[in-house]
């Protein structure tokens, strides 16, 4: 604490390391991104030699951190737009990732499916659920923006649970349009097409058990040799990908929060009057800002599902909406860089944190049997018994529990100790160019 | 600064036969049974520097929001540079050169004084969300951008704000706020600025400083309406006077005409007035 002299030498050291830590950070975001996937990297890896993981295991559980990451990373960065930079509540994130996985199935789904979809190329499939995405967006911004910030939050978790149950409806279940036949499978879900890295790597990407092509030869070669399962591979391949969209969503927002049209969704964020009274046309900047974000979340959801190859709508409860929330509030809000910190923080320390930590836990304590009811562990707390509680927090069922405790712990103290998040003390000027040196040349280009 | 107040009113009397800039014709505005604006009507000419007073609840400011399109008259109309503007929004109005202050300082905290400043601008290339992430097209908008900054500089140097450019907004005090409202509302290349009461908790110093500010871009041909609190100011500055009472337009003309009436002495001090 103190930097008296009488600070022990290790102490010192340490403290040294930090501010070199700090400094070499400080430099760019770049590099901030680095030094965290690096950290995220290292935890994950000594978590799963903890657990006894093979080095198979080791690399699949980074997969799995990666994907999820970059999953959310993309959600919390749409989000930050209508959110962080104009100030838009949508609470219907979940509608606009439904409505967008769902026309890539239709779409793109093959005709010979259970529930079949049109068969079209997977690319249009993807470019249409976006659209899609992006006109609900529209819709339900064009008659809200008119009203105050409240309303819009009511339009947009009425009108994704309106998305949600349509689908989970029996009457969309198997449907024909004309000589067409369709179907959303309403409660049973609906299989998509096939991953698309399996079209990569296989003669016959369609069938359980076709052989690898040339390239797919190769690369599963290459990692059976460092003991890498084929699936692994596969994995990351997505993953990777993932990674590059990423990339490109971050590139894409640093442009659109770094122009004069960020300037004015910050403007609006602010104080919507003074943007008026200047002459800008509010309700347009907000309605092109929340479809921007709508149309994300789209490609988000088409992401993530596409790699399972499977949807039900199910996994498009409000819930769902709250994470998105909780990871942006991480991050820090209208940081783009935060956003993406805020969506790997989110999905691998309290998304599948506590799976990790219940693999531990029972992997090294026996607790015993957990019991049925939280009220008997409560109970076993009488005689100063914690065990059953923390059996019955550990077990199976009840781990997604245990994430929402810890959400809530984590929110209530970010809210008391750091309200603006991890990132959004920073206040990021919106212009494509150096405004402190009335001088200097050229910003970006 | 009376003389040389005279001096400016007597330079720019309208001319006889030349249509006002601003022409305000039956304004009327009712919230529940209070009427805060009743028929008021009067014109503004170009490049004057016109004063409104009233005592309170006189419906200055209303008057204001009425003009500017933050509220619908209930009847009445608002005439600007030759084009009936009543139903216009608050941002097509400032597009079409009528651009206004506000009465409590609205600086936008998170931002810093340039950035304040560069919102201004009318028709800025980068506010299309295409070309502000399209490669070649970001060119233009850091071309653009780039002399829109220096203007930003030339015009926080004009109000002497130019040491607080990077600064926060939030951090500048009520006085400086009302030079960056004034420097945002200069930077949209207006015709004509409603000033809502700008020297409202303002130090001396910074006031003097303001007004001449004023006056020099009045000269540069700005037409500005102001409303203000303080009768020496408005009795100082502004040719013509116009004073309203109850909602409606009780007397106009140069300060000296406007001291000299009775009615506007019985109105602040609170006498019923007929006629």
């Amino acid at each position: 604490m103190s930097d008296g002299p009488d600070r022990p030498a290790g102490q010192s050291r340490r403290g040294a390391a930090a501010d070199r830590l700090r400094a070499f950070v400080s430099v760019s975001d770049a590099r901030l991104l680095l030094v965290f996937a690096v950290a995220l990297y290292g935890l994950f890896t000594l978590v799963s030699v903890v657990l006894g993981y093979n080095f198979n295991g080791i690399v699949d559980t980074l997969r799995r951190i990666t994907f999820l990451s970059a999953i959310y990373a993309v959600l919390v960065l749409a989000l930050n737009v209508q959110w962080g930079y104009a100030g838009l509540f949508n609470i219907g994130v979940a509608g606009f990732m439904a409505i967008g996985v769902y026309t890539m199935g239709m779409l793109s789904s093959p005709t010979t499916n259970t529930f079949p979809g049109l068969g079209l190329p997977l690319p249009i499939g993807i470019l249409g659920g976006v659209l899609a995405a992006t006109v609900l967006g529209l819709l339900a911004a064009l008659p809200a923006l008119r009203l105050r910030g409240d309303y819009l939050a009511i339009v947009t978790l009425a009108m994704a649970e309106i998305v949600r149950r349509t689908y989970r409806s029996p009457v969309f279940q198997e449907f024909s349009l004309g000589s067409v036949q369709l179907g959303t499978g309403g409660s049973r879900g609906m299989n998509l097409p096939e991953n698309p890295i399996r079209t990569l790597f296989y003669q016959n990407p369609t069938e359980v058990g076709s052989p690898p092509n040339a390239l797919g030869n190769v690369l599963f070669d290459t990692a059976a040799a460092i003991g890498i399962q084929p699936s692994v591979v596969e994995g990351w391949v997505y993953a990777l990908g993932l990674v590059i969209v990423v990339g490109g969503v971050y590139w894409l927002l640093q442009r659109v929060g770094h122009s004069p049209f960020g300037r004015v969704l910050k403007a609006i964020r602010e104080d919507e009057v003074v943007a008026r009274a200047l002459g800008k046309d509010t309700r347009a900047f907000k309605i092109k800002a929340f479809a921007l974000g709508c149309a994300l979340m789209g490609l988000a959801g088409i992401l993530w599902r596409l790699s399972g190859g499977y949807v039900s709508t199910t996994m498009f409860q409000p819930i769902y909406t709250f994470y998105v929330f909780v990871a942006l509030i991480i991050g820090g809000a209208g940081s783009t860089t935060g956003s993406v910190i805020g969506g790997a923080v989110f999905a691998s320390l309290l998304f599948e944190g506590p799976n990790f930590v219940r693999r531990i836990v029972t992997g090294y304590v026996d607790v015993g049997a957990a019991p049925n009811t939280l009220f008997d562990a409560v109970a076993a707390l009488g005689s100063l018994d914690v065990t059953p509680l923390v059996a019955y927090s550990l077990s199976d069922v009840n781990v997604s529990a245990l994430r929402l405790v810890l959400l809530g712990v984590v929110l209530i103290y970010l809210i008391q100790n750091r309200p603006e998040g991890l990132l959004g003390h920073r206040k990021e000027v919106a212009s494509p160019i150096d405004l402190t040196d009335r001088d200097a040349r050229e910003g970006d280009s | 600064m009376a003389t040389d107040a005279d001096a400016v009113g007597s330079e720019h009397e309208p001319e006889p036969g030349t249509d006002p800039l601003l022409s305000v014709r039956g304004l009327r505005k009712q919230f529940g049974g209070i009427v805060a604006v009743d028929g008021a009507t009067f014109d503004v000419e170009a490049g004057s520097l016109t004063g409104l007073i009233g005592p309170n609840g006189a419906g200055k400011s209303t008057t204001f929001d009425l003009i500017t399109g933050v509220q619908r008259p209930d009847a009445g109309s608002v005439v600007f540079d030759g084009a009936d503007v009543t139903t216009y929004r608050a941002d097509r109005l400032a597009r079409e050169g009528l651009v206004r202050t506000f009465q409590i300082a609205r600086e936008l905290s998170e931002m810093t004084v340039l950035e304040n400043v560069m919102l201004a601008p009318r028709d800025q290339l980068g506010e299309s969300l295409w070309r502000s992430v399209t490669p070649g097209a970001r060119a233009d908008v850091i071309d653009q951008e780039t002399a829109l900054r220096e203007e930003a500089w030339e015009t926080l140097e004009f109000l002497e704000l130019e040491h607080l450019a990077t600064e926060y907004a939030g951090n500048l005090s009520g006085g400086q706020r009302k030079l960056l409202e004034l420097a945002r509302v200069l930077m949209t290349d207006p015709t004509m600025v409603l000033l809502d009461e700008p020297l409202a908790g303002v130090n001396p110093t910074l006031e003097t400083k303001l007004l001449e500010r004023i006056h020099a871009l009045r000269d540069r041909g700005l037409t500005f309406l102001l409303v203000e609190h303080d009768m020496d100011v408005i009795m100082n500055h502004c040719d013509p006077v116009i004073v309203l009472h109850q909602g409606t337009v009780l007397t106009q003309g140069s300060p000296s005409e406007v001291r000299e009436d009775e009615r506007v002495l019985e109105a602040y001090l609170g006498g019923e007035v007929d006629g």
